[in-house]
């Protein structure tokens, strides 16, 4: 092996360390038989064992993957509009004003995003009688909040650089201007609406310091829940959550290449390359 | 067929079309030429319905449609980007238009298959955009524009992404195709060359404003103005007034003569086209009237012809454009003295 042959592969080693190891650490340490989450005591399963017996760890799990899921839905709609309008409309009265404003959560801290939005709940609570206290639906409604900037960012950036006269070409075959949204404008920006999506629904399912503020007994994501418990110390089970969604991850990520492999194949077999 | 009147659009402070009249018969090829920001594309865009006009009236068949949207208008457009579907196949593109008409069955199938027949591209119905090379992509944007038989068809810049070889066939294609189907065609360009080959009337167009309108033959010999002499083609231009029995022209020593008689003594134009000027060696020419003493300053070789840059007597530089036949006579070198000539009736005098 020559020394820049080295030199690459060790660059490589280290890179791939630097963004591995820790959790590779996370599942092994997942194993111990430790009451201490940073002590290695033996192979044991046990808290895998401990974690599904957790009825409130599961149900905040369950809650969490049920509010990512409707949330970044509702995201990925409200945004994609922002988006549209920012994109496609030049000139309207407010333009610069409501791109600020739809922009704005990109750029503030998050914290003040989430005092604010428990001050509009508590206030409205108060004069007009809803929400009489916080759950699910406010939840739903402020991951919502937050989570299209970045879905309308998205958006916006695709249409920006996509052919505009591919939209005057279906005006111009006859199809009306709401016909020719859904028929043209969504299915090319489609690949940016799954990552729209995907990006709305993995900022949601991780927040905490929105849901701190929001979530009242009985609608506390596993975040809030999970750093709730590290307060009393860190227990392993945690780190078998940890290793239980990196496994996801990694799965949901191969899934992905297979798919995208098979297609590119099917693709290049089609045009004779 | 299609009448425009006192069309105008600005964009901020700039009038991108200002006051335009034409008026374009049916089962016409008609081109718009124009450099860029002549308005030729935005006239074209006002047109489909893509921009609005600030003012005037474009009459289809009679019925204004200056204010209509464009999925109401019975023209369609083939886009210099083509704009096909990315998502959809060949044949379902082509089809799209037709779709829109709640056109479906045998007659959608018939009348797409004919469409795609027109242009050579049934073979492909099956594949998507990205698969396509260019010059088939047009073919098929062509055929998308025209399944509709439109009462108009617009085409921006059609022949602009192709390579030089490929454009040559390509006009000839889109000859055919206008001559079988009988739509009337109204093609933007900027290559003049583009428009004189392939329309039957061009509309020069500058700043905004139609300059002429005109066959290319007429627009090429009696251009009516500067501009117009200046872009179609190259031309000696000169400023002159009327002097004796002639023009005098200023940078040239001669008596300019042409054949047309001189009825005012205000300032004009003369332009004579360089291959109207005939070059020879100073001993075989007299020096009478239409015929100037110079040096030749640079040549520049084109295979079929060569054009030569000469310095006049009078200082003007004048371009004298000789075919490279195989009996075209002696080669000049630069710096050789010639003496350059030309019939009365090249002169053609410009009063704006």
């Amino acid at each position: 092996m020559t020394g820049r042959g080295l030199f690459r592969r060790s660059v490589l080693a280290f890179g791939l360390a630097f963004l591995y190891a820790p959790l590779v650490l996370v599942v092994i340490y997942s194993f111990t038989a430790s009451k201490l989450a940073t002590v290695w005591a033996g192979f044991s399963t046990r808290w895998y064992g401990e974690l599904i017996a957790d009825e409130a760890l599961l149900e905040a799990a369950w809650l969490s993957l049920r509010l990512a899921f409707i949330s970044a839905t509702l995201a990925l709609a409200l945004g994609t509009l922002a988006g549209f309008a920012l994109a496609r409309f030049p000139r309207f009265s407010g333009r610069t004003l409501f791109a600020g404003m739809v922009f704005a959560p990109l750029a503030m801290p998050e914290i003040v995003m989430a005092i604010s939005l428990l001050l509009l709940f508590v206030n409205m609570g108060e004069i007009l009688g809803w929400p009489s206290q916080r759950g699910f639906l406010t939840l739903v409604i402020a991951h919502t909040t937050f989570t299209l900037s970045y879905v309308a960012v998205i958006v916006a950036g695709r249409l920006a650089e996509s052919d505009r006269s591919i939209e005057e070409a279906a005006l111009d075959l006859g199809a009306s201007p709401l016909k020719t949204f859904f028929v043209i404008t969504l299915p090319v920006i489609a690949p940016a609406l799954a990552a729209g999506w995907l990006l709305a629904f993995s900022l949601s399912l991780d927040d905490v310091v929105t849901s701190q503020f929001i979530s009242a007994p009985g609608a506390t994501p596993l975040p809030v829940v999970v750093l709730g418990s590290v307060k009393l110390g860190v227990s392993p089970k945690i780190n078998a959550i940890g290793a239980i969604s990196v496994v996801l991850v990694l799965l949901a990520t191969s899934a992905a290449y297979v798919v995208q492999s098979r297609r590119g194949r099917r693709l290049r077999q089609r045009s004779g390359l | 067929m299609i009448r425009i009147e006192g069309l105008t659009k600005s964009f901020g402070h700039d009038r991108a079309v200002d006051a335009v009249d034409l008026s374009i018969a049916a089962g016409e090829f008609f081109a718009l030429l124009g450099g860029s920001g002549s308005g030729k594309t935005t006239l074209l865009r006002m047109i489909a319905g893509f921009e609005r006009p600030d003012g005037g009236r474009i009459l289809i068949d009679g019925e204004d449609m200056a204010q209509a949207p464009p999925h109401r208008r019975p023209v369609n457009m083939m886009f210099q980007s083509y704009a096909l579907f990315p998502h959809m196949s060949v044949a379902k593109n082509v089809e799209f238009g037709l779709r829109q008409e709640g056109l479906r069955g045998d007659e959608l199938r018939r009348r797409t298959d004919e469409a795609l027949d027109l242009v050579a591209m049934r073979e492909f119905a099956a594949r998507k955009p990205h698969q396509l090379s260019g010059g088939q992509k047009q073919r098929v944007a062509l055929a998308r524009a025209i399944v509709k038989r439109p009462k108009v068809l617009l085409l921006d810049e059609p022949l602009s992404a192709l390579d030089r070889k490929l454009r040559e066939t390509t006009q000839i294609h889109l000859l055919d195709v206008q001559k079988r189907t009988g739509v009337t065609f109204v093609v933007v360009t900027h290559d003049q060359d583009e428009a004189m080959a392939m329309a039957s009337r061009v509309a020069v167009m500058n700043a905004g404003r139609v300059e002429q309108v005109d066959t290319p033959r007429a627009l090429y010999a009696h251009p009516a103005n500067r501009f117009v002499a200046g872009f179609i083609g190259a031309t000696n231009l000169l400023q002159a007034r009327a002097g004796g029995q002639g023009l005098l022209a200023e940078g040239v020593r001669t008596l300019l003569r042409p054949s047309a008689s001189i009825d005012s003594a205000e300032p004009c134009w003369v332009s004579i086209r360089p291959e109207n000027v005939a070059i020879a060696a100073p001993a075989l020419a007299s020096a009478d009237a239409n015929a100037e003493h110079g040096v030749v300053e640079a040549m520049s070789y084109y295979g079929d012809h060569t054009v030569y840059y000469v310095r006049a007597e009078g200082g003007a530089m004048l371009r004298a454009a000789r075919f490279n036949a195989a009996e075209a006579g002696p080669v000049f070198k630069v710096d050789a003295p010639v003496t350059l000539s030309w019939p009365a009736t090249a002169i053609t005098v410009l009063r704006s």
